[in-house]
């Protein structure tokens, strides 16, 4: 009964951005069908330009060499990054020491590391996964300080007063009092390794959705193939995005995203 | 009117907390604030004694110390004749409601400070305390779907499941509405006439004070000193309507000076 009741209020939410991509889809068709030129491809354009990708046996090629350098990327910044952090935001002196030297590294775009990536590894997937890792680590860092400083001093207090040691406090305490936010973090941080891997592939390497772009577009004006492959890296980074979100539904971390 | 230090402990009962002249200062920014000065006072065991006074004048500040969560600028503070320097087990401090783990069910959080038990050993406890604070039926509920009289109820809990000998209670009741407040204090009676722990229990709340406590500790605005200690004779149950009772309660009334009108 219930589970009918919400079936029926998804298809309600549903149906409203389809609709809408559907009225967009018969708008871009319309406007190509009239401008002068080839400003862009059509809609059915771009579904032959993913026919075309799948008949070559590209499509999975390019989205798993994609998924394998922003899993690489992400996953080193994560695990690197996350305790890094959890210990700069525990230790306020560390916190002071380290603190200017990341503000300073902080805003640099990860592109702006595109030429020291190629020097220091080459033309290859090291430096695709270097740049994205560079553009995980900063904000995964900031992420995991501010977790820790903004856990409420009762929780700490409470776990002190139970006789917790300093080890059994990170691991009964701390940890899950950063969940919440550190899976926000790791949300939004996946999809900045999603707009980085583009970027560095288009420079550092000669597979993968990003490299489909640019080589799309030098041979010979593929423009079809440019757009399908803007598609499919909208449609995996959405995908990616939902699946981290359902992390966020877990009963045990959903405390940390109530309204009050 | 008199700054009286006198100390009346209850005869023939073993002194489980004694302040011996406690002052405390903070620094901030260049700023010295002196919260406590020369404070003194014995607890006997298995006593409740009610801490009283204005918001901001350091009563919580004193539990805070007492349950070694800060350390006096000078003087210290005892319990069983060992000095206080760290937080510890034997004396839980129960915040207001807030202090529940919101990430651990009702079960976990009132197991929470029972890992060295045996998993049967600490099943029955749960169960037992679940029972005493009546939330039946909520074990495997996140405190997020309780109400705050039922997150009460289960950090309550929680402290008694690890047999304290002392509660530090900091104004406890303070965001409940006037009706669970009245019920809690009910169900707060009932557990220590069951369990005779020694209770702390700071509050700012006059009647909350005089319906509780065995003697009430009347606070002075910051830097804070006692200003007296009243003895509540009233047996439990106490008709809050009775003369003794709002003789009393006047009384502590007039020693804050306050007029007793609205």
């Amino acid at each position: 009964m219930r589970d009918e009741h919400a079936a029926r209020t998804n298809l309600r939410l549903l149906w409203r951005p389809l609709l809408f991509i559907a009225a967009l889809l018969g708008l871009w068709q319309l406007g190509v069908r009239n401008a002068p030129g080839h400003l862009l491809p059509g809609p059915w354009g771009v579904v032959g330009g993913i026919v075309d990708l799948v008949r070559h046996g590209l499509l999975l090629k390019y989205v798993v060499a994609s998924l394998f350098r922003v899993t690489w990327g992400f996953v080193l910044a994560a695990v690197t990054a996350i305790p890094l952090g959890l210990a700069i935001g525990w230790y306020r002196r560390a916190e002071m020491a380290l603190n200017p030297i990341l503000q300073i590294l902080r805003p640099i775009s990860p592109l702006a590391w595109i030429p020291i990536a190629i020097l220091w590894f080459g033309v290859g997937d090291l430096a695709a996964i270097f740049l994205i890792f560079v553009g995980c680590f900063f904000p995964l860092l900031l992420t995991a300080v501010n977790a820790v400083q903004s856990i409420p001093a009762v929780y700490v207090n409470a776990g002190r007063n139970f006789g917790l040691g300093s080890a059994r406090l990170v691991a009964r305490v701390l940890y899950p009092a950063v969940v919440p936010n550190l899976i926000v973090g790791l949300r939004i941080t996946l999809g900045i390794a999603w707009l980085v891997l583009v970027a560095a592939e288009m420079i550092a390497v000669s597979s993968g959705l990003g490299f489909l772009i640019v080589d799309a577009r030098n041979a010979g004006n593929r423009y079809d193939l440019v757009v399908a492959g803007m598609l499919i890296i909208g449609i995996i980074g959405l995908l990616l995005d939902s699946g981290m979100r359902s992390l966020e539904n877990v009963k045990s971390f959903r405390w940390g995203y109530s309204e009050d | 009117m008199s700054q009286t230090q006198t100390v009346v402990s209850p005869v023939a009962l073993k002194t489980k907390l004694a302040v011996d002249r406690v002052s405390m200062v903070f620094e901030r920014d260049g700023k010295r604030t002196e919260v406590l000065n020369n404070i003194s006072l014995e607890v006997a065991d298995g006593e409740f004694v009610c801490l009283l006074g204005p918001s901001g004048c350091g009563k919580s500040t004193l539990l805070n110390a007492m349950a070694g969560f800060l350390a006096p600028t000078s003087g210290q503070i005892r319990v069983d004749g060992e000095v206080v320097r760290k937080p510890d087990p034997r004396r839980i401090f129960v915040f207001q409601e807030r202090g529940v783990f919101p990430w651990l069910t009702v079960e976990g959080n009132i197991g929470f400070g029972l890992a060295k038990l045996s998993k049967s050993e600490r099943e029955q406890r749960i169960a037992r305390y679940v029972r005493m604070v009546g939330l039946q039926g909520f074990e495997k509920t996140y405190p997020q779907e309780l109400s705050g009289g039922m997150k009460q109820r289960l950090e309550v809990a929680r402290a008694l499941a690890v047999n304290p000998d002392m509660l530090l209670l900091d104004e406890p009741f303070g965001a409940l509405d006037s009706i669970t407040r009245l019920i809690m204090r009910g169900e707060l009676l009932r557990i220590w006439e069951a369990e005779r722990k020694t209770v702390i229990f700071v509050t700012h709340d006059i009647d909350e004070a005089v319906q509780l406590a065995d003697r009430v500790v009347v606070m002075s605005a910051r830097p804070a000193v006692i200003q007296r200690i009243v003895n509540i004779d009233i047996p439990h149950p106490r008709d809050i309507s009775s003369p003794r009772y709002l003789a009393l309660r006047d009384g502590i009334f007039q020693q804050i000076g306050l007029a007793h009108k609205v």
